[in-house]
């Protein structure tokens, strides 16, 4: 038997060198563990190297923040910040009348704070659906008016970001259930069902939303009996719907596809209908497993909406671009652009970050 | 038998009341019953349509629309602006979503057959020009020999600029890029001596530059592009209303009325003018309007030299010349039909 090793008394132990330990050891772990590790991190720190100090300089150090456009075009100056801070009430809402923006702004703190309630677990209960129907009534009273000493303001001026969250985020949160239904019809055992749900499926699918929402501005008018109108907002809003749910419905099935067949033989055996055993059971199942692709969908989907101005829609981009046009302020596409993308970026990956948390707290036996 | 004959009569009268909608007069009185127009826009050309940073319309264009709201309802604010881009605007005013497009539509044959649209007066006469550097001390197109040229891909524009250097056996090396943006950062850059387009597009983008005064925009024209006031087949009366809006505003101008010396004319001997601003009744009562209705769209619009001027000309950031939009007693085009 080897005796256990002691240190002599009044030698300390002696570490691992500090070039494995603490952060150089990780660095050197992370980025210079092999030759090719190497080459790749010093390319990407010469390319950073290279494009961070001027856009640096661009964005920040030279970079105006007021002041008219006169001033943003001396040589020599940087981002004309100004631009953007002069355009972005009509950046954000678009249309809507300059004395009334504070409807629209409380409208969002409510989207907000109830998309930020509907995140949590402990809050998923019977009174948040009660919670979003009173909100969505509230948030569509502010907008629109009409009531409590509300002006009365058109849906064709409703614009900018407000419009953009909308028609993306109650998209969703429509289509998501039908969605759901329409992944299980297509899996149904009834064929008018299946029929149904796969014709309705492939044909969304097969077409470009463009086309969809183009259907809905210009044609969909046509075929509607003299005299009745709807709201051009209201028909992009259900364009959107039944788009995205096509898509949704794909995923969903993906879901269930990955469901073992045990899993709804223990559930009959239990003796649940379809319903308590899709709703107990199955979907439950299916949707943790679908949360990937499913906020692929989610992100993509929110992207798409700025697809509504080929149908007069003033959302978030197209009110920036259109701000481009001021004759006051012409030539600042790069500042636009930049500040539409990095407003764009903070909900896309608010969204994906969400996700990834949602997806270990769900599934705690997954984490990796 | 006798409920096939009840349904065929009742099929019968909803296409003869469905037609009958669709007659003359229609579009004005929804119009009037409404109380406000829906005028097509474009999303965004400097000068002529734009959003103000208040969310508010302006540009030439606009000021069209906001005349003829003056004209029918003395309220430049009774219209309705309804943005809509190039693929969607003739559908929409097709199908009655909006009952006049001002968006720089070029006024060709097919469009005003085929497409079942009628257009109105030329109120801006644009045409593709071009744009160089002072320095190169140049006077005509016709000395742009060897020139490099800033031009889009695979536009009318492209075509025509080959043309024009073909018909008049100069050589020219030209520099294609597609985004706008890019193409005026490449003139600007001294990529190219020439940049073409648009002429009130080269006035645009000249007075993005850093120092606008370095650039001038040659004299010749090699396009035609007459951009007016539209409004779809089978309304007469509206028509009539879009039109004579525009000619008012034209005819003020070649009387030298304007919005801020329009009072001192109501005392004026001179006959056509006491009929354009209503003195003498009869000619507003002959469209259907007031017969002050030119009185009202000079007071609150101005005349066709006042929208020119702080939409597009010396009092706007582009500084366009009125060239071709000059009135015809100055040698350009802009000629108004006599009010009598």
């Amino acid at each position: 038997m080897i005796p256990h090793r002691q240190a002599a008394p009044g030698v300390e132990p002696i570490g691992p060198p500090i070039i494995v330990t603490g952060w150089l050891g990780w660095i050197r772990q992370t980025f210079f563990n092999t030759p090719l590790n190497t080459i790749i991190t010093l390319t990407c720190l010469l390319f950073l190297w290279r494009v961070l100090p001027p856009f640096y300089d661009w964005a920040f150090a030279a970079a105006l923040w007021e002041g008219d456009a006169k001033a943003c075009r001396q040589p020599g100056t940087g981002a004309c910040w100004a631009f953007v801070i002069e355009k972005l009430r009509f950046a954000l809402f678009g249309f809507y009348p300059a004395d009334l923006h504070w409807r629209p702004l409380a409208m969002m703190l409510v989207f907000i704070a109830m998309i930020g309630a509907s995140g949590y677990q402990r809050f998923w209960r019977r009174e948040l659906f009660y919670g979003w129907v009173v909100a969505l009534v509230a948030m569509y009273v502010l907008m629109a008016g009409g009531v409590f000493g509300l002006a009365r303001i058109e849906t064709r001026q409703w614009g900018g970001l407000p419009l953009t969250m909308a028609l993306a985020i109650i998209g969703l949160v429509a289509a998501f259930p039908i969605g759901i239904l329409l992944a299980l019809g297509r899996r149904s055992r009834m064929p008018v069902i299946r029929m149904m749900c796969v014709v309705y499926i492939e044909c969304i699918r097969g077409v470009p939303l463009i086309t969809i929402l183009f259907m809905s501005a210009i044609m969909f008018p046509l075929l509607l009996p003299e005299g009745v109108q709807i709201d051009k907002l209201l028909r992009a809003q259900v364009a959107l719907i039944l788009f995205a749910a096509a898509y949704i419905a794909e995923t969903v099935r993906g879901g269930l596809q990955a469901i073992p067949r045990g899993q709804f033989e223990a559930a009959q055996s239990l003796g649940l209908g379809y319903w308590r055993m899709m709703a107990k059971v199955i979907l439950p199942q299916a949707l943790k497993i679908v949360i990937p692709p499913l906020v692929n969908t989610f992100i993509g989907f929110f992207k798409d909406t700025t697809l509504v101005i080929i149908i007069g829609l003033f959302d978030f981009l197209t009110a920036i671009r259109s701000a481009l046009t001021d004759p006051a302020w012409l030539g600042f596409h790069v500042e636009a652009y930049v500040f539409a993308a990095s407003v764009y970026f903070l909900f896309c990956f608010s969204m994906s970050r969400y996700s990834l948390w949602l997806e270990g707290h769900l599934s705690p036996e997954r984490r990796r | 038998m006798v409920l096939k004959m009840v349904l065929a009569a009742a099929a019968a009268a909803a296409v003869l009341a469905g037609s009958g909608a669709a007659d003359a007069g229609a579009t004005l009185d929804a119009i009037k019953a409404r109380g406000s127009f829906k005028c097509g826009v474009g999303t965004g050309t400097p000068g002529f349509h734009y959003p103000g940073s208040d969310g508010v319309w302006r540009g030439f264009n606009v000021s069209i629309c906001r005349a003829i709201a003056v004209a029918l309802f003395n309220d430049p604010n009774k219209v309705e602006f309804v943005p809509f881009t190039a693929q969607q605007r003739f559908p929409a005013l097709q199908t009655g979503e909006v009952d006049i497009l001002s968006n720089n539509t070029t006024w060709t044959l097919t469009r005003d057959s085929q497409l079942g649209f009628n257009f109105g007066p030329t109120v801006f006469y644009d045409g593709q020009g071009f744009m160089v550097n002072k320095k190169l001390g140049v006077k005509s197109a016709k000395q742009l020999g060897g020139a490099t040229v800033c031009v889009q891909p695979g536009t009318t524009t492209e075509l025509n600029l080959t043309d024009y250097f073909r018909e008049h056996k100069l050589q020219f090396t030209s520099v294609v890029i597609e985004q706008v943006a890019e193409l005026r950062a490449a003139f600007f850059g001294g990529r190219c001596d020439v940049y073409t387009n648009d002429s009130s597009a080269l006035a645009a983008d000249r007075s993005a530059a850093t120092n606008p005064d370095d650039y001038i925009v040659l004299p010749e024209r090699i396009s035609k592009e007459p951009l007016g006031p539209l409004v779809r087949h089978g309304d007469d009366q509206w028509f009539d209303v879009m039109k004579w809006t525009v000619y008012a505003m034209i005819e003020a101008e070649e009387f030298g009325i304007k919005k801020t010396n329009l009072d001192s004319f109501a005392n004026t001997n001179v006959p056509q003018i006491k009929r354009l601003l209503g003195m003498e009744p009869g000619m507003g009562k002959a469209l259907g309007l007031d017969d002050k209705f030119a009185y009202n769209i000079i007071k609150t619009i101005g005349n066709y030299g006042d929208i020119f001027e702080t939409n597009l000309g010396a009092g706007s950031a582009i500084k366009l010349e009125r060239g071709m939009n000059d009135l015809w007693t100055r040698g350009g085009m802009q000629y108004a039909i006599p009010f009598r």
